[in-house]
């Protein structure tokens, strides 16, 4: 696999799985590039770096040795290595630029920016090194939301609406002959809460029609419960028996007598309600399961998103075979 | 903390004087679920409310009754006093297709309808979505039949592009490159290429090659085909600008208290403030609180680990551990709540527990528009 896109919705932790999975997979000596395209600059954000670039950069080595490459991609910036690359025009693509083309294709025809956007995406893939061997091991793509995922992706079917014939025809396709080849692998981001969960089987449904290849299913965010099995059956009925808890918050010394009592009252309750919050993860995992795709846990950190959670993160991804 | 003011609900549903109820966030934060809510509120208070709203989840639609997108207000409700709660989802091509049939004649609106820039725009433009909810929040107000509008703005990626989007379709349609582009049905059909100077003549070759003959041929008959509607389409831009700045309006910022949401929200605040635009409070949705809120995260934790460590009770060491989670997930929310109220005293606040499901139903919606007003 060389190319794998990120996608989710927002919220669920998109860029921090990308940035882990690049970690992941860069780790042992390997080469991976970690690209961005919303202008939202969270790559430099999550890595605690100035904003980034229009340039592929070194932003952080490996577990094992290995590179981290990120490349914060800019549409307009994108137009005119295209044109510069394809056609040699240099001065007639600023030209172009000042002219505001790029705002204009990003108004009125999305398709138009995606098409540069996934084609600087692809040239990368593609890249060979004078050896003939590629200069990424892999490169990963913080993606738009799942929302957007596919139209993002199916560029040669946006495109074709507005060209039918002509260059911008021809690149679409170039990149389309990537995107849906066997090296290539949606990734969708998820938490284990309904509406997310929904829009992950959406997104991959709409994935799968369009004839787009879906990798794996990152369930973000996981809290392990820390209580017996047998408890939290119990406080699934509903009700949870408070009486042992009263016992063991009088040998702690944290209250007595009626205070006990009304404390271990309202601690069954908190169970009670982590009971159902654990039930209810359950059956999100169980409708995630109807994907068919293989799915990879990743805890939530306690302390937030910091390098040292990233680095968590990766290695977690690795032990579970993700990369 | 410093306390914030209460945030009325009710006495902002109760108001006549209330016309409009526009709830903004970053995306995620429950703002559809919010708009619903006090839509069925205000209609159990006796009012005849209409809920606008954009691109819903499907289960929530469905809890109001909506299973088609049709963009026509639907009953919903009908409570006890007279009240009544309609609602609809937007259709953004639909809305966009009838503005043009109002504002060219049968002729140019097919040529403009048949256009390939015209569909990707009607369906995918950026700002398409935010654009036609506030024309559609204009068409509902001037129909005057819902004494209160309730809408949930389109999850945007800037999330107050609803603001933007009317200017920036008007930009679009004045800027350079679209002049350069209209240009030929102005001087007679001749090339407007040869007219200009050897800059233009350099980029016209380039975006030739870029786009294709095609291309351009296609784009220059959409454009000027809209050009010659457009005066309207600002018209009824600036029209529906001035209503959200009208005293009838009310803007509800919706949070949650997370890192992110929280400096959205602040953000939102800041530009409805620069906008004149009136801001009735900020929403806090998914608070987490505790039955249990005396006993802090240390103790718990502290005594948990004492139960460990003599190896005891070991139910009891494991719900204290669970305890002194949530409070420090709530002392976290806590601190993104405070960061605001010191950034913005002034804001009206109220806040809603988290609960446990997903809303499905009328009653769900009700239990949330209690939570609210009681906040």
């Amino acid at each position: 696999m060389r190319l794998h896109v990120v996608t989710g919705k927002g919220g669920t932790g998109k860029t921090t799985v990308a940035a882990a999975l690049a970690l992941a997979l860069a780790s042992g000596g390997k080469k991976v590039l970690l690209v961005e395209v919303e202008a939202r600059q969270g790559i430099a954000q999550i890595f605690d770096l100035p904003p980034l670039p229009y340039e592929e950069r070194r932003i952080a080595v490996a577990p094992s040795g290995g590179d981290v490459y990120a490349l914060a991609i800019d549409p307009e910036d994108a137009m005119l290595e295209y044109l510069e690359m394809f056609y040699g025009m240099r001065r007639a693509g600023r030209a172009l630029s000042k002219m505001g083309i790029v705002d204009f294709a990003t108004t009125i025809a999305p398709g138009f920016r995606d098409v540069l956007v996934t084609g600087k995406t692809t040239e990368a893939v593609r890249r060979r090194n004078r050896n003939g061997r590629r200069v990424y091991d892999a490169v990963v793509l913080d993606a738009p939301p799942t929302g957007r995922i596919t139209r993002f992706l199916n560029v040669t079917q946006e495109v074709a609406g507005l060209a039918r014939v002509g260059p911008i025809k021809n690149h679409s396709e170039l990149v389309s002959s990537v995107v849906k080849s066997p090296e290539t692998a949606v990734h969708f981001v998820t938490v284990l809460e309904e509406m997310p969960v929904q829009e992950t089987l959406d997104g991959v449904a709409e994935l799968r029609s369009a004839g787009l290849p879906p990798g794996g299913i990152f369930v973000n965010m996981v809290r392990e419960s820390q209580l017996p099995q047998s408890a939290l059956d119990q406080a699934a009925t509903g009700h949870f028996d408070a009486a042992e808890l009263v016992l063991g918050l009088k040998a702690a010394g944290l209250a007595d007598g009626a205070e006990a009592t009304a404390l271990a009252e309202a601690l069954a309750e908190e169970v009670v309600e982590h009971a159902h919050r654990t039930e209810l993860e359950r059956t999100e995992r169980e409708s995630l399961a109807e994907a068919g795709l293989p799915s990879f846990e990743l805890p939530l950190l306690a302390d937030g998103v910091d390098l040292a959670g990233l680095y968590e993160l990766a290695e977690t991804i690795r032990t579970q075979g993700a990369a | 903390m410093k306390k914030p003011a209460r945030l009325d609900i009710d006495a902002i549903l109760d108001d006549p004087g209330t016309r409009i109820i526009v709830c903004c966030g970053a995306g995620g934060v429950g703002k559809t679920t919010t708009a619903a809510a006090l839509g069925l509120r205000a209609a159990e208070r006796g009012r005849c409310a209409v809920v606008l709203t954009v691109d819903p989840a499907r289960r929530l639609a469905q809890s109001m009754g909506l299973s088609e997108l049709d963009n026509t207000p639907r009953l919903i409700h009908e409570s006890e006093d007279g009240g009544q709660l309609f609602a609809m989802m937007l259709d953004m091509k639909r809305t966009f297709d009838e503005i043009i049939e109002a504002h060219a004649d049968p002729e140019r609106a097919g040529q403009i309808l048949s256009n390939p820039f015209y569909q990707s725009l009607s369906s995918s433009f950026a700002g398409t979505q935010e654009y036609m909810a506030m024309e559609k929040l204009g068409q509902l107000r001037r129909s005057d039949e819902w004494d209160l509008i309730v809408v949930d703005t389109p999850p945007s990626r800037s999330a107050l592009d609803f603001l933007d989007a009317p200017e920036r379709l008007g930009r679009f349609l004045d800027g350079r490159f679209i002049r350069l582009l209209t240009a030929p049905a102005k001087v007679g059909g001749r090339s407007a290429f040869k007219l200009l100077n050897a800059g233009f003549g350099l980029m016209a070759g380039a975006l030739t090659k870029l786009l294709g003959a095609q291309v351009i041929k296609d784009l220059q008959t959409f454009v000027s085909a809209l050009d010659a509607v457009f005066g309207g389409f600002r018209q009824r831009a600036e029209m529906t600008y001035q209503l959200l700045q009208a005293p009838g309006t009310a803007f509800l910022v919706v949070a949650a208290p997370e890192r992110d949401a929280m400096r959205e929200a602040s953000y939102f605040v800041e530009r409805l403030a620069e906008e004149r635009m009136p801001l009735a409070g900020l929403v806090v949705n998914r608070v987490h609180t505790s039955p249990a809120a005396a006993l802090s995260a240390a103790r718990s934790a502290a005594a948990a680990e004492d139960l460990e460590s003599k190896g005891e009770h070991e139910l009891t060491a494991a719900v204290l551990r669970l305890h002194a989670g949530r409070m420090q997930l709530a002392a976290r929310e806590n601190r993104e709540r405070e960061h605001f109220v010191t950034a913005h005293p002034t804001v009206p606040m109220a806040k809603v527990r988290a609960m446990s499901e997903d809303v499905h139903d009328l009653t769900g919606l009700r239990q949330i528009g209690e939570l609210l007003a009681s906040a």
